[in-house]
């Protein structure tokens, strides 16, 4: 037997409505706080004007995409109720940003399928808890192939031992040896820890969809002496500056910016993921790990402001791979979970900051999280040719 | 797997490992079974095989359900499953053993309807038919308007930040409440109700730590009485997933195989009791590491499936956060608390305790209160009362529940 609920009480206001009307008002509310809070303008009212054209781009166009931290709801960050929990994307960033309401995801709600897909322009239908590569080219080798870029040019920064495999893909024509380097943070630190390893637990959780489980290190895995030669940290430096760090997101800013500083690569991709605590229950850890999250968000930003290969010339992107289950669904539990695939959960947002971006501009039309890859296709200079995503005009001049 | 099979193949020896009642009833429904598309039948046979475990809610909303299929025609059964017969699956669905592994069988589904981009319309499908069932298969009329409690913020002294922010707009909200004896005057009313409308699983305490005491005939779960068959399910998880090839699909179909004797429950206990209280460890994420978790996901299982006349839930603090490894490694050994993180916990936990009774029949008329325990702050939503104000009556617990069930 199949039950669902039965929904009555004031604030059922959606139930009854179609998914696309569901989404389209969330866009709505999304963008009338939007306005309302920060006083940004909406993009179809300057869309006949001459797109701004960013400063310093001379310099070589450099990229920076990063998943907002393991999917968050609009309850907890962009709805009124929620602005308390994200501070600085309200006060710092969002002004300076091109915000699109309405992002939809359309595939599969996992979090390493739905970063493939972020990272591919297809809805992969890889196995979740498999570290395997994706079926489609990754943006990294497209970006690598089309425009000649050495494999220093291309990096992730991945959260948990899963994606180790998010660099490149199985695809005929593209992978193994043409994608992005990967590093795994905490794999890197666990090496780095060696015996002392115990004392880093708070920063080693590996992912919170199925707690007990690492997929095992395989393929292209970042090399311990790497820490030195790239990263150009001894390990008694990185392992007393972990020290200092409280979560597993703050320990990926961190390799992600002395990345940034010694290597300067051209396309950087950060997955947070301290917000999927909310798979434990505790709706205080959830909302903990968002408010982290806002803060990262704006220190990596600040980064980019200050690092002069990346300042004036490069774009950073911020979404969430996908939202949680909303309050309404009887088939989920609320914020804990991913797995109804219901409007809330399928709707987010991305901001664009930087160049090339409308800063204080707010954009209605709905796009879907396959279009990133061509958009930066179009950003960079190449053509993300399986992708099944359509670049999005508002973010290319 | 097995030889492949459509529903329309089936045959009541096919039902032979089916405990008694859940055979009986599968048998005696064979025709209707037949004609039920399969991306459907075997939601229904997950429900049926647990039958004889089943609250007695849940039973008649299955005899419900099969005594209203039976009574269609074939035309109407295919309008009625249209949706669910839309639904492609693969031949590889066909072998396997549905009728006797159907979690096995929904969990592949889920997945396959993912990958094929199917599981939007399955979505619709089953809001469609649920809606629909609910209309022509009415429960009876309740007995007495349905009551929940929440109580929340055990061990914290002060606490500044508002609370009951997602209720508010629904409810009364009450700031000179009279602590002082407020679990007992709400022990003594769960009491009253239960000696009232004496029925089985009518009437739940759920404690997130230590129950305060024993009340007759109302349903008890607590966390802290849990604990040994808590720390054996760690014991079990630890031991499977050391073993080769083992992975969260495989580790996932082991859980849904454990019995209350595996887990060290006594053979003489209530079945139907211990084996919902087996699946709120196996079924649910968190409620092994977390009591605050523990505490809302029991609530809405018990709501969900036992459809209680009233449910007290008490939450407690919970273990700080340390690192996944180290709360999954054991249930015993003394842990650092976090009374204020759990009273934010318990804050949401208390607005989908009255989410989920939303959900059950007669919601219009059913009440609810939340209470700040040992402090001043309530909030009652009822019919009785109006929403979305504030009230400075200085009264007590009992006064305030006389409100909603007078």
């Amino acid at each position: 037997m199949l039950k669902t609920g039965a929904m009555t009480g004031e604030d059922w206001k959606m139930s009854g409505l179609a998914p696309q009307e569901i989404a389209r008002r969330l866009s709505r509310t999304r963008r009338d706080f939007l306005r309302d809070a920060t006083g940004v303008a909406l993009g179809t009212s300057l869309m006949g004007r001459r797109f701004l054209q960013a400063q310093g781009l001379a310099k070589k166009r450099k990229v920076i995409v990063v998943t907002f931290g393991g999917g968050a709801r609009d309850q907890e960050t962009f709805a009124p109720e929620g602005q308390i929990n994200i501070p600085h994307m309200l006060g710092e960033l969002i002004p300076q940003s091109s915000f699109f309401t309405q992002v939809t995801n359309r595939g599969i709600l996992g979090h390493y399928v739905a970063t493939a897909s972020l990272a591919t322009g297809v809805y992969e239908t890889l196995n979740n808890f498999s570290a395997v590569p994706p079926d489609h080219p990754t943006v990294f080798e497209y970006f690598r192939k089309d425009l000649g870029r050495p494999v220093s040019d291309a990096w992730v920064v991945a959260p948990s031992n899963g994606f180790n495999r998010i660099g490149e893909s199985d695809a005929r024509g593209y992978g193994p040896g043409m994608g992005a380097r990967v590093i795994l943070p905490k794999h890197l630190l666990n090496a780095a820890a060696g015996a002392s390893s115990a004392d880093f637990g708070h920063l080693l959780h590996d992912n919170y969809e199925t707690p007990l489980y690492a997929p095992q290190i395989g393929g292209g895995e970042f090399e311990l002496q790497q820490l030195e030669q790239v990263l150009k940290l001894s390990v008694a430096d990185f392992t007393a500056h972990a020290k200092t760090l409280s979560s597993p997101d703050e320990l990926s800013v961190y390799i992600a910016k002395q990345l940034m500083k010694k290597e300067s690569p051209s396309l950087v991709w950060l997955t947070m993921h301290d917000i999927d605590i909310a798979h434990s229950g505790a709706y205080s850890l959830y909302v903990e790990a968002i408010r982290r999250t806002d803060r990262l968000c704006a220190e990596l930003w600040q980064a980019v402001q200050s690092e002069p290969e990346y300042a004036g010339n490069t774009t950073m992107l911020i979404l969430p791979d996908f939202g949680r289950d909303g309050d309404e669904d009887s088939g989920g539990n609320g914020f804990q979970h991913h797995r109804t695939g219901d409007p809330a959960s399928r709707t987010t947002w991305m901001m664009a900051l930087g160049a090339g971006a409308r800063p204080g501009v707010i954009y209605d039309s709905p796009v879907q999280s396959i279009d990133l890859v061509p958009s930066i296709g179009g950003m960079m200079g190449f053509t993300a040719a399986q992708s099944q995503g359509r670049p999005i005009r508002e973010l290319l001049g | 797997m097995t030889t492949p099979m459509l529903p329309k193949s089936l045959q009541a020896e096919q039902f032979a490992a089916y405990p008694p009642q859940a055979k009986a009833l599968a048998v005696a429904n064979l025709a209707v079974l037949r004609q039920l598309p399969l991306s459907f039948l075997a939601s229904l046979l997950r429900e049926l095989i647990e039958y004889d475990y089943k609250f007695p809610a849940e039973r008649g909303a299955i005899d419900r359900e099969l005594k209203y299929l039976a009574a269609r025609t074939p035309e109407q059964l295919a309008k009625i499953f249209q949706g669910f017969a839309q639904v492609t699956l693969t031949e590889n669905f066909e072998q396997l053993d549905w009728v006797n592994k159907p979690s096995q069988f929904l969990e592949q589904e889920s997945a396959y309807l993912w990958s094929s981009h199917q599981m939007d319309a399955f979505r619709v499908a089953a809001t469609q038919y649920g809606d629909a069932l609910r209309v022509a298969t009415p429960a009876a009329p309740l007995p007495m308007r349905r009551l929940g409690i929440a109580v929340i913020g055990q061990g914290v002294s002060t606490y500044q930040e508002p609370l009951f922010r997602n209720l508010r707009a629904h409810g009364t909200y009450f700031n000179k409440v009279k602590a002082e004896g407020g679990l007992e005057q709400i022990l003594a009313v769960l009491q009253e109700r239960a000696k009232t409308q004496p029925a089985p699983y009518a009437h739940w305490y759920v404690e997130g730590g230590a129950p305060a005491h024993a009340i007759p005939a109302v349903t008890s779960v607590s966390y802290d009485s849990l604990q040994p068959v808590r720390s054996r399910l760690l014991q079990f998880m630890q031991a499977q997933v050391s073993q080769p090839g083992m992975g969260p699909e495989e580790l996932r179909t082991r859980l849904a195989r454990l019995a209350p004797a595996d887990l060290g429950m006594s053979a003489d206990g209530d079945a139907v009791l211990d084996r919902f209280q087996v699946r709120l460890f196996t079924e649910g994420s968190g409620t092994q590491i977390f009591n605050t978790t523990f505490a809302q996901w029991t609530a809405r299982e018990a709501l969900r499936r036992a459809e209680p006349l009233t449910m007290l839930v008490r939450f407690a603090p919970r273990q700080r956060q340390r690192p996944m490894n180290e709360m999954l490694a054991s249930a015993e050994g003394p842990t650092e608390l976090d009374a204020v993180g759990s009273l934010v916990d318990a804050d949401m936990g208390a607005y989908y305790h009255w989410i989920n009774q939303q959900r059950l029949a007669e919601a219009e008329r059913s009440a609810f209160v939340v209470w700040f325990e040992g402090h001043a702050q309530a909030l009652v939503v009822s019919p009785t009362l109006p929403r979305g104000t504030q009230s400075s009556s200085a009264m007590d617990l009992k006064g305030l529940l006389e409100l909603v069930t007078s």
